[in-house]
């Protein structure tokens, strides 16, 4: 404070460690932490409890081919089931959120509001239990497969349509403006012009609320289901109660990431190259 | 389709192909254009100049009722468009444009911009879309890029395909809305030497430009717009070698300055060689 040299010469060298010292210290205690916490957790782990919980070999040999063949079959099916209902429905909300009829974007708000409001699991025991108490008799088309795909549709409507709807918007006005000068009806406009390079915009989104839905599918847990339409979760749980071990929760676990880790990939993927196009 | 009643005729009776009679166009509470009055004849090229904010562009876009406007009326092939019972979609078949933007479809190739417009629209044939595709890209001197997509191509060569797409729904007018203000300065000649064959070929075209030696050499008449009225109307040798307002001698004098003068004509002379 009192001396105030305004010399610009190299200051005098401080006491103490250098700024590249201090880096290489900083460093050297992270890993001294990590390789503390994998020492300690290798030795203070039962590794003969976890294998015998976790990974035993007959077991997990018993649940093929079933697990492939029937448990991660349906998953597929009821997120592929999911995802196209929810496209359709999101689709048609994302247009009356757009519309320019001012009740269409009210009961689309409306939608999008509640759906995305409420837990999945909500709409799965409403699907499977509240309607057929409230209607008994009626039967929902497709059985499980058709609530499923009603149940993972509805939830997924809500995030698909803001999804599309910030495609659309995104598409340049001068899209609309040059097809409509071409003679295109607005209608026209849209399904040729406009939506297509929507789409094309909102692919790693979507492709991610894939993802999410593969996960939510597991819902299908909390409907009455038959053997045969079990899917990895309860296929998984309903055999960990059985045999009283973990092993094939983890094996249904490995299966959701076969799937998940590759998808996750080509989100990113994609991601990467629409920035290569932005440049 | 439309109402024949609805014919707007010029005092010698011939009919002009746009007619703008007490045109308005208010954005709120900013009035952009306040009475235009204005006729373009069969095979007229006429440029519409300018300072930006005068309306100019505002104009062109209420010939095809991209924007509506507030009072007045605009007829086009003696269609009254603004007749809120027009099939506003047939009209525009029948009338081109071209923007400052492009606006070129990226996710299809250049053929396609050109095919699908014609087939959605015009419900033309697979192979007679392509045919009518391929002869207006080689009008515009890019027969050799029909597979390509936009992005790959320049900004000049955008341009040209656009046109080239206006062209093939076989419009009766053209609009271009400063086809050359994006541009580099070096690809402004490839496109206005298309406009130039357009002009010789008979297009009536309205043209929103800042391109002084187009409209001078290409224009059979200039129209200068300033605060959303026409303030002179006349041949290029009238409006920019000899022009009777103040303003317009106030907007030609900061647009021609001598130094630009001199560059102006380069870019001419080039446009010259480039259709070799």
């Amino acid at each position: 404070m009192t001396d105030t040299d305004t010399d610009l010469r190299v200051p005098p060298r401080k006491k103490g460690l250098t700024r590249r010292q201090k880096r290489g210290l900083s460093r050297g205690v992270q890993y001294a932490v990590f390789a503390a916490a994998v020492v300690a957790l290798a030795v203070t782990a039962d590794w003969d409890r976890l294998q015998n919980q976790f990974a035993q070999k007959d077991i997990a040999r018993q649940m093929f081919p079933d697990v492939i063949t029937m448990a991660l079959k349906n998953t597929v099916l009821y997120t592929v089931s999911g995802f196209a209902v929810g496209l359709a429905l999101g689709m048609v909300i994302a247009l009356m959120r757009l519309s320019s009829v001012r009740p269409y974007r009210w009961v689309a708000g409306l939608y999008i509001e509640i759906f995305r409001g409420l837990p999945a699991l909500l709409i799965f025991v409403f699907i499977g239990v509240a309607v057929p108490l409230a209607f008994p008799g009626t039967e929902i088309a497709g059985g499980t497969y058709g609530k499923v795909a009603l149940a993972l549709g509805l939830v997924a409507a809500a995030y698909m349509a803001e999804t599309i709807r910030a495609g659309i918007q995104a598409v340049p006005k001068g899209q609309m403006e040059a097809a409509r000068s071409l003679g295109f009806s607005p209608a026209r406009a849209m399904v040729s012009i406009i939506i297509p390079q929507a789409f094309r915009i909102i692919l790693p989104p979507l492709t991610n609320e894939l993802v999410l839905l593969f996960k939510d599918s597991s819902l299908v847990l909390f409907l009455g289901v038959t053997l045969e339409e079990r899917e990895l979760t309860k296929f998984g749980r309903d055999l960990a109660s059985t045999t009283a071990n973990s092993t094939p929760i983890l094996v249904a676990g490995l299966c959701y990431l076969l799937i998940t880790v590759p998808l996750g990939f080509v989100v990113r993927r994609m991601e990467a190259k629409a920035q290569e196009a932005v440049k | 389709m439309s109402r024949t009643e609805n014919r707007a005729r010029t005092e010698n009776g011939a009919r002009p192909e746009i007619a703008i009679r007490g045109l308005h166009k208010s954005f709120g509470a900013n009035d952009v254009l306040r009475g235009i009055d204005l006729e373009i004849g069969q095979g007229e090229v006429v440029c519409v100049i300018g300072p930006s904010g005068s309306g100019k562009s505002t104009l062109l876009r209420c010939v095809n009722l991209l924007e509506e406007p507030t009072k007045g009326q605009v007829f086009v092939g003696g269609i009254e468009v603004t007749d809120p019972d027009v099939d506003i979609d047939a009209v525009r078949r029948r009338i081109g444009m071209v923007f400052q933007q492009f606006n070129l479809f990226p996710h299809l190739t250049v053929t396609e911009n050109l095919t699908l417009p014609q087939r959605r629209v015009l419900r033309r044939g697979k192979a007679e879309a392509a045919r009518v595709a391929a002869e207006n890209l080689e009008r515009v001197g890019l027969a050799e890029k029909a597979d390509a997509y936009p992005s790959s191509l320049s900004g000049g060569q955008q341009q040209r395909v656009a046109i080239a797409r206006a062209l093939a729904m076989g419009p009766e007018v053209m609009l271009f809305d400063e086809p050359t203000s994006a541009l580099d300065p070096e690809l402004v000649g490839d496109v206005l030497a298309v406009m130039r064959m357009l002009a010789r070929e008979g297009m009536t075209m309205m043209v929103v430009t800042h391109e002084m030696t187009f409209a001078r050499e290409v224009a059979d008449r200039v129209v200068f717009m300033d605060g959303g009225v026409v303030v002179e109307d006349g041949t290029p040798a009238q409006v920019i070698g000899d022009p009777q307002h103040e303003r317009t001698r106030h907007f030609l004098s900061r647009l021609l300055d001598p130094a630009m003068a001199e560059v102006e004509e380069e870019t001419s002379d080039q446009v010259g060689k480039d259709r070799e």
